[in-house]
């Protein structure tokens, strides 16, 4: 698996998170903070495990606390995807 | 200070998905006890509840929250927004820190955990959901109440088993005469997954009997154990004064009374203390015996048990005076959701001056209660008697009063 994108990223939010309250996830929230799209801290937590195992990615609790936008965590998990 | 009041009522019940369905259902002496449908009951002992069948958590909560949250969550959620709106409160018009949460619960998140834990021993650590950590302990309910709803003052949870459903009105009655103007009290409470039922069959009080009107007889001479059920009520309580002050003046009623006793160890010689949590309700509202125009029993279909409650019932109110009723017949027992049901019972009986049935039972007569069976039983009604015992010891009593 090469990379990540936006829409593979959209879809396991919705899956491991829950669809958002009547609005859209689009590429324009790439920078908006998880609080203010309307995700928690423990949504992020819940992401960052389900991508972990279908992308075979170890990524460090302390690297999880850091992703506070979508682009932190796609950002992220393609870096460290090249990398392996 | 008077007593505080119910404003607003919202129920999740097996044989009800709403108040009113439920009180309909109840009046008209329906039940929700079935044939386990969860998974395959074949291989358990117990093969009866009463399951929510129909409930749908998507018309309650957004899907964010369904996903992080146990059925007994789910449920309040619904019951939540029902009884804010029989309330007509504007959470806006309070302040956050004037508004509290504290519900009963007994059974956690069992149902979501035991997935869970079923991921951690057959795929690992890695495979176990964030939201474990939050959505299977006793205060999850109060959490995402509190959450959803704003409310972020004296919140707290009681976990008394079924006795926590009146624990949770005298901690509201606390709260409220300290200050707080508005609590979301009440409890509701999902044990019916296969380690849930599991977890329950230990306290060997479980009725095993497959026939559905036949499992659950409180009074009964056949009385061989309950029926364990789901769902629960959540109860909106507030000062009297600060209803009327917001334009309700007519509140279902109050909290006139209350007191809660816990039992002697097992062989101690010592009796129970039952009739003592009756008599302390009584007193401290100011109620005679005589007074009592009904009573909501406990009704816990082991015979040993009902006769305790019987002999309790007898000693203060007399033998056969005031009529008394088990509506959980059509629900099985609630856990934390059954008090606060049986407490939605008594209000709306008040309302409507009508005495809900007991269901399939033949009342054995050596207990002296006038059980109301078959039927309801219109009468007028001014004072009600709440009666809840939780395994372990716990006995509470609560005094319902029309204004």
């Amino acid at each position: 698996m090469s990379g990540i994108t936006f829409g593979d990223f959209k879809a396991i939010m919705s899956r491991c998170a829950g669809e958002l309250d009547g609005r859209e996830l689009t590429e324009n929230d790439l920078d908006t903070a998880f609080t203010d799209i309307g995700y928690d801290s423990l949504a992020v937590l819940e992401i960052a495990s389900q991508i972990q195992r279908e992308y075979g990615l170890q990524i460090p609790d302390e690297a999880i606390e850091e992703m506070t936008t979508p682009g932190d965590v796609i950002g992220y998990v393609n870096r460290h995807l090249t990398a392996v | 200070m008077s007593a505080p009041v119910f404003t607003g009522i919202g129920v999740i019940a097996p044989n009800g998905l709403d108040r009113e369905a439920w009180w309909q259902a109840t009046l008209d002496g329906k039940s929700g006890l079935d044939r386990i449908s969860r998974f395959d009951p074949t291989d358990y002992p117990v093969r009866v509840a009463g399951e929510t069948v129909g409930f749908d958590p998507a018309d309650h909560a957004p899907a964010r929250l369904v996903r992080e949250t146990d059925a007994m969550t789910r449920y309040a959620f619904a019951a939540a927004n029902e009884a804010l709106a029989d309330a007509a409160i504007d959470t806006d018009a309070f302040s956050d820190l004037e508004m509290a949460v504290i519900t009963a619960n007994s059974s956690g998140g069992v149902e979501f955990g035991q997935r869970e834990l079923q991921k951690l021993y057959s795929e690992g650590p890695q495979a176990v959901g964030a939201y474990m950590s939050i959505a299977w302990f006793y205060a999850a309910t109060t959490g995402q109440l509190s959450i959803r709803h704003g409310m972020r003052g004296p919140c707290g949870v009681l976990c008394s088993e079924q006795a926590g459903g009146l624990d949770v009105l005298a901690q509201a009655r606390r709260v409220l005469a300290r200050g707080t103007r508005l609590v979301m009290s009440g409890g509701t409470d999902a044990s019916l997954s296969p380690y849930g039922l599991t977890c329950q069959l230990s306290n060997g009080r479980l009725s095993t009997e497959p026939l559905p009107e036949r499992a659950f007889l409180p009074f009964d001479r056949a009385a061989g154990g309950y029926v364990p059920g789901e769902g629960g009520a959540i109860l909106m309580m507030e000062n009297r004064e600060e209803a009327a002050a917001r334009g309700l003046d007519h509140p279902y009623g109050e909290l006139a009374g209350y007191a809660a006793t816990f039992d002697p160890r097992p062989g101690s010689g010592r009796p129970p203390t039952l009739r003592r949590a009756v008599e302390l309700a009584l007193a401290d509202a100011g109620v005679t015996p005589e007074e009592v125009d009904l009573v909501l029993a406990d009704g816990h279909g082991v015979p040993e048990l009902d006769r305790r409650e019987a002999e309790a019932i007898t000693a203060v109110l007399g033998a056969g005076r005031v009529p008394v009723t088990v509506p959980k017949t059509m629900t099985g027992r609630l856990y934390a959701g059954g008090a606060p049901l049986d407490v939605a019972a008594a209000l709306l009986a008040l309302r409507d001056g009508v005495i809900p049935p007991t269901v399939n039972v033949r009342p054995d007569p050596a207990h002296g209660l006038d059980l109301v069976v078959g039927r309801p039983r219109e009468t007028e009604l001014r004072t009600v008697l709440v009666l809840a015992r939780g395994y372990g010891g716990f006995n509470a009593a609560a005094v319902i009063r029309s204004l």
